[in-house]
This record gives structure tokens, sequence and C-alpha cells, in this order.
């Protein structure tokens, strides 16, 4: 009864195939999934097939948006409709797009008048960190009134998910994510390693 | 034996018995700061305080004791007005400097703060700072005057505990501070125990200070492998940050609560004696400076056994155990070698020089489990030192030592000429030691915090340890060895885990019968006579 439906039949059919158990099993249901689509996918019709509504429906998208911009950008030279924006192309590598002032990019540790950082290794951001990408070192600070400092504050960059949480944590603002630096790429996995000092340098 | 009730729970207690003895009883936590149970009441911090009905004001439930027909509220709204004032209070000098006070994490401030507090500061006035914030009040503890609230837990441990009355307090008012007395230190043999009882961050152990966050500790119970007290302890330890203490898994031991062993307490010998968990480990097998596998370091010493055993020369093989191993090792130990292969020189006691003691919890005797080697192997002859000087004078072609540092006990000569004598000396331990440049082969022991088994203390208690982690490299337990050998020599001694080996003590020995893991638990039990 229950097996009458060929929807159903086929779906236990790749369920047997695909066992959704054991190792690699979210792979697998991916797998299922994907192999699911295939084979429900819908027959072309003749008019389909000839492939002409695809391509006018995508030429009309394409004016449609070339048409909107260009009269929004001629209005805007003559000070009109100000407030709807238009698509604009930035030149990226030469001229970086400008950043809203909250958005976060790559950490910085700030610093005490005496240029030590301003960190006491509490350990919070290690904590909280998500993707793990912090580790301190703490020790004995020569001044008992700050008592602890980080020997060494590494972040690995390649770990790092830009959550935030570390620069919400922290209980001394040390570390920011204020530095504008967004274009991180390095040849090797151990260049994106930043220890104490490259944190601290601006 | 007066009634009364609590929190609406009937309870009948001795008459002595204060408020705060019976609410724990009935599992009803109070709050407290200077109250601890084994010491004197000196009822300061205030913030255990209660209602008590047809009493006008509240009452320290820590120094009022109970009457009969007395019905006690902890948690009227009475109640938990007082506590968050007297918090307040205590919190007002305090400097909040959480981020770097290693106590957070399991701070009863902290703690309380989050239940009962939870006020915004009222505070207007700047807060009293002391001279100095934190200093060395000797070689194992430092003090911060600011953090502390002034319990005087650790006076009166001095005074009462130790009675060597290091600490006080000093001056009035909000700059009254807690001090050693001038010229004093505080460097009493059981000065760790200090830094358990501080309720706050003040008192803080140098060993462990920033060392690790406390969140991130794991802790397993054991017993204290240094002397045959067998006190009971937590081993902390924390794998998840290897980075932040050089691969060390251990960060430190604290005492666990034993009435008919340790108490509260522990010795700093002990507690400060667990580097050799993760220090200095032998961790692959060795045959004379060549690392290779256990199935060919097990082959080799069975291809020594084998042919003295078919030619029934077994008084050419000595074994010298050790009563720093578990009952179950020691077990095996027996099973294989005395009752197996009829070996008759096994034995453990190499008569090492007595150390330190005192009439508290050092015992004199520095092995955990003297008293279980001498029920399971027996006081038999030759004893160790016998075995050592015939495989000196080339008597005994196979000597098989656990553990023991034999140079330091007999000398570098005695070894050497061991060394040249004895065809195959074997030695199974855990850490690098003097001995090792000597033996022919070494094997890799686990250490009591990789283990599951049970020693026996001074007292005849059975107590068990739980391992932490798994073995360092590829060493092993010592009956897990002992196995394979077994295996090796046709005579099969196979267990699944120490919990069957010790099945089989209970089984066979009478006095650990009717004892199991279950019923040892984290208490221990007491060896029949």
């Amino acid at each position: 009864m229950e097996n009458s439906n060929p929807n159903q039949q086929r779906r236990l059919e790749l369920e047997k195939y695909f066992d959704a158990r054991g190792p690699f099993a979210y792979l697998r249901l991916v797998q299922m999934k994907r192999a699911w689509k295939q084979s429900n996918r819908r027959e072309l019709t003749w008019w389909e097939s000839t492939y002409i509504p695809s391509v006018v429906s995508g030429i009309w998208l394409t004016s449609k948006h070339f048409f909107h911009n260009l009269s929004l950008h001629i209005l805007h030279v003559f000070g009109l409709f100000k407030d709807v924006p238009a698509a604009v192309t930035f030149q990226y590598p030469e001229k970086p797009r400008p950043l809203a002032l909250r958005s976060r990019t790559r950490h910085r540790l700030t610093k005490r008048e005496d240029g030590s950082p301003r960190c006491v290794a509490c350990m919070m951001c290690e904590t909280v960190c998500p993707a793990r990408c912090i580790e301190i070192t703490a020790a004995e600070h020569p001044d008992p009134n700050i008592e602890k400092y980080p020997a060494e504050f590494i972040l690995d960059l390649g770990k790092c998910v830009y959550c935030g949480f570390c620069v919400e944590v922290c209980p001394e603002d040390a570390i920011r994510m204020d530095t504008g630096k967004l274009n991180i790429a390095e040849y090797s996995r151990e260049n994106m390693i930043y220890d104490k000092k490259r944190l601290m340098e601006e | 034996m007066p009634n009364l009730t609590i929190d609406g729970k009937k309870i009948e207690v001795p008459a002595g018995t204060t408020i705060i003895q019976a609410a724990d009883k009935l599992g009803i936590d109070i709050p407290r700061y200077c109250y601890h149970p084994a010491l004197p009441v000196a009822g300061n911090c205030r913030i255990c305080m209660v209602e008590v009905e047809k009493q006008a004001k509240l009452q320290i439930a820590c120094y009022t004791p109970v009457a009969e027909g007395m019905v006690v509220k902890t948690t009227s709204p009475k109640v938990l007005e007082a506590r968050k004032t007297v918090l307040e209070f205590l919190l007002v000098n305090h400097p909040v400097d959480c981020p770097v006070c290693d106590q957070a994490g399991e701070c009863k401030l902290q703690d309380y703060y989050m239940e009962h507090g939870q006020y915004d500061s009222r505070l207007a006035d700047v807060k009293v700072k002391k001279e100095k914030k934190a200093f060395s009040i000797g070689p194992t503890v430092m003090l911060d005057q600011e953090r502390c609230i002034l319990c005087t837990r650790c006076v009166r441990f001095a005074d009462n505990i130790t009675k060597t009355s290091e600490f006080g307090v000093f001056d009035r008012g909000d700059h009254s501070q807690l001090d050693v007395y001038p010229g004093k230190q505080l460097d009493n043999k059981y000065s760790g125990n200090v830094v358990d009882i501080c309720p706050v961050g003040a008192l803080t152990d140098k060993d462990f200070r920033f060392k690790c966050r406390v969140w991130y500790l794991d802790k397993t119970n054991s017993i204290c492998p240094g002397c045959s007290m067998g006190c009971n302890i937590t081993v902390e330890w924390d794998k998840t940050r290897p980075h932040q203490h050089k691969k060390a898994r251990v960060m430190r031991l604290k005492p666990r609560l034993n009435p008919d062993v340790n108490d509260y307490w522990m010795c700093d010998v002990g507690r400060y004696d667990y580097h050799f968990i993760d220090e200095n480990r032998i961790q692959y097998p060795q045959l004379k400076d060549e690392l290779i596998s256990w199935g060919k370091a097990i082959g080799t010493l069975a291809q020594t056994i084998k042919p003295l055993q078919d030619a029934g020369r077994m008084d050419r093989i000595g074994i010298i155990a050790s009563a720093k191993l578990t009952n179950e090792d020691l077990f095996v130990i027996r099973k294989l070698f005395k009752d197996t292969l009829k070996i008759s020189q096994v034995d453990f006691r190499v008569g090492e020089k007595p150390g330190d003691s005192d009439n508290f919890l050092i015992k004199a005797d520095k092995n955990p489990n003297t008293a279980g080697a001498l029920a399971i192997l027996g006081d038999s002859q030759p004893d160790a030192q016998a075995i050592i000087a015939k495989a000196k004078q080339g008597q005994i072609d196979l000597l098989y030592v656990f553990g023991h540092d034999l140079v330091k006990l007999f000398g570098k000569d005695t070894v050497e000429q061991i060394y040249k004598n004895v065809k195959l000396f074997v030695f199974q331990c855990s850490n690098i030691n003097d001995t090792c440049g000597y033996a022919h082969l070494i094997l890799p022991s686990s250490v009591y915090a990789e283990k599951e088994g049970t020693f026996t203390n001074c007292q005849q208690r059975v107590q068990r340890i739980w391992p932490a982690f798994f073995p360092l490299g590829d060493s092993k337990g010592d009956w897990e060895i002992l196995s394979l050998l077994s295996e090796q020599l046709g005579a099969p001694i196979k267990y699944r885990g120490s919990q069957e080996v010790f099945k089989d003590i209970a089984g066979t020995m009478s006095a650990f019968s009717q004892m199991s893991y279950e019923k040892i638990a984290d208490q221990g039990m007491v060896l029949k006579k």
C-alpha cells in the first residue's frame, strides 16, 4: 500500500543504495539528495528544447538591469532620485571598497602607554573562540599590579571565522578587529599564523 | 536528639549540631565562606544567615545550635535579601580582577554573586588599595590581600590543623588585612591546603599559577602514590590546550574527601609530585640502545625464559616486583611467575631507607602499596636484596626489575656487575633513571594516572585509582605487559580489564574476598584479617 507511490518506491531504493548511516553519512545523504533531484528531472517540451525562451528571458533580465542602472545614473547627474541607488563597479585591487565602521576585519592587539599589550591573558577569547584559533601562553608579569601577561599570543587566521566573539568577550579591550585589512592571502599556512608581535603592528 | 524542620523537611540530629550541619545532611546548600567542616567555627562572613521562626533577627547557620521544634527557612525573601547585602559588603573592597585571578571559575564570590548578588554597584568611593598586590608568602603560596574577604579559614587551618600559626589578621576596619606574622613564612608541610580552603583567590598556588584556566580541567579520582598513607586525590588534567603548558597533561592534584584516610587534606610533597607523569618518560621498548616493537621485546624476553624453563633452571630467574605497583599488577606477577612458572625468587622488599614522616599524613614508607604487596606476594624468602646479591655474583640469568632505581638503592658498582653477569637484565619502569643505562631490555610501563587498579594503604584500606588518560607513547600497564609475555610462553593469562583481574583476586585471596570495584568505589574498603 505505502509502496504504491512511485516516488516513495524510488526513495526506498535510493535509501537502500545510499546507506545514510555509518561514517560519512552526511556526505552520502548529500549524494542521495543529488541523485534524487536528477532522477526527478522534468522532460523538456519541444518549444523549450529549442532554448529560445531561455535565451530571450536571459537577455531580458540583463537588459532590464542595464537600462535601469543607466537611466538612474543619468538621473543622478541631474540630481534626481538620489536616494535610489544605482549599481557601481569598484576597481577593487587598485581602489578598495569603503568599509563600514563596524565591519570585522583583521585583528590587532591594543597597547598600553608603554607599548606592552593590554592583554592580561585571561583566556576569555581563547575559551569563547568557536574555531579554536587563539592560543595564549600566560606568564607572570614583573609588575604585581598587572600580574599576568601573554608570553605568547598566537592567532591562526587560517582557522579564524571572523565571528568577533573574541572582541566582544575581551574585558580589557585588548583585541580589536578594526585594522581594515581583509586582503589576507599567503602562500603558506604558516604565514597565516600571527604571533604577538605581528598582531601588535598596525 | 532534637527534631527540627529546614525548608519544610524534617530531620532529627544529635544535640549540639549546628543548623548548617543539619542542612548539609538534608542536602540543602547554605552559602558559606568562613565555615569549613574540618575547622573551628568563626562565624565572621555572615553569608550563611537563615531565618529561624520566633526569633526576631536572622541567625548564622554555622554557629546556631539546633533546638527541639526549630523551624528554619533558608530561602525566605528576608534571607535572600541578607545574602545579597552581605555579598555587597564583602565585595566593597574586592578588586574584581577575575581576568587575572586563578580562582576564577571555582570562586565562591563569583558563584554566589551569580546566584544571590546580581546588584549594580552603589560604591561612590574609591576601593581601598593594599600596599602590595600579589606577593610570595612562602615557597608554595602567593597572597593577594586585596582579594581576601577575611574569612580566616587559613588562619584557623594554620592554628588548628598544622599548629604552626603562620597567619594572622592585622589592623582594623577596612584596613584589616591578612598576612603572615613578621619574619615568618608559610613553609609547613601542608601549606598547599590553604589554597584549597581559600574560598576566593587570595591564596594562589605558585605551582599552578597562570598555567591553565580551571574551566579547561578534567577531573579523575585517584590515590596519591607518594607514600603508604594513600591520600585520596583528584588528578586534574587538561588535554585541550597543550600549548599553554608544554604538552603536559596533569595540571595539579587536589585532595579528595575521605574521613577515614586524609579528611580534606594532603601534604605538599604529594601535591607537587606529579611532574613525573608527563616528564622524563620511557615511551618505547628498548633493547640495548635500539627502539623496538612490543612484539620483539616480549619475544626476546620469552626466548630467554623458555630454555631455562625447559632445563628446569627456574632458580636462575629473579623477579623484583615493587610496592609501587597496583594490587592487580602484583597479582598477575604472582600468577605468572610464582604459580605458572614456579619461580621462587619473586620479591619486592629492596630495603629502601625510610623517608621522613610525621603523625598526621606523611608516612615513612614511600610506597603506596606495601600492604597490598605483602598480602599478595607474601614475605617469602629470599627477599629482593638476596636476589640482587645473587645476580651480582652471576647466579642469575634473567633479572626482571619493576621500577626500582637500583643505582640509587645499591650503588653504581653493584648494577654494573649485574649488567655484566646477568644474561638479560629487564627493567620495566615508567620514568628514565640511572638504572636504564645498565638494563639490556627496557619496557615502558604506564604511571598511576594512566592505570586502573587498587592500592592498599598502611591502614589495610584497599582504594581505587582510575585512568585519567591513555598511556604516553607506547607504554602499557604492568599487568598487560605480563599478560603479553604469558601468551608468548604458552600459558596465557588473559583478562579483559583490571576489573576482571580484581574479580580473580577477590575469588582466590581470602583477604580480598567479598570485595569488588563497585563496593570499593571512591572511599575504599579495609582488608580482611
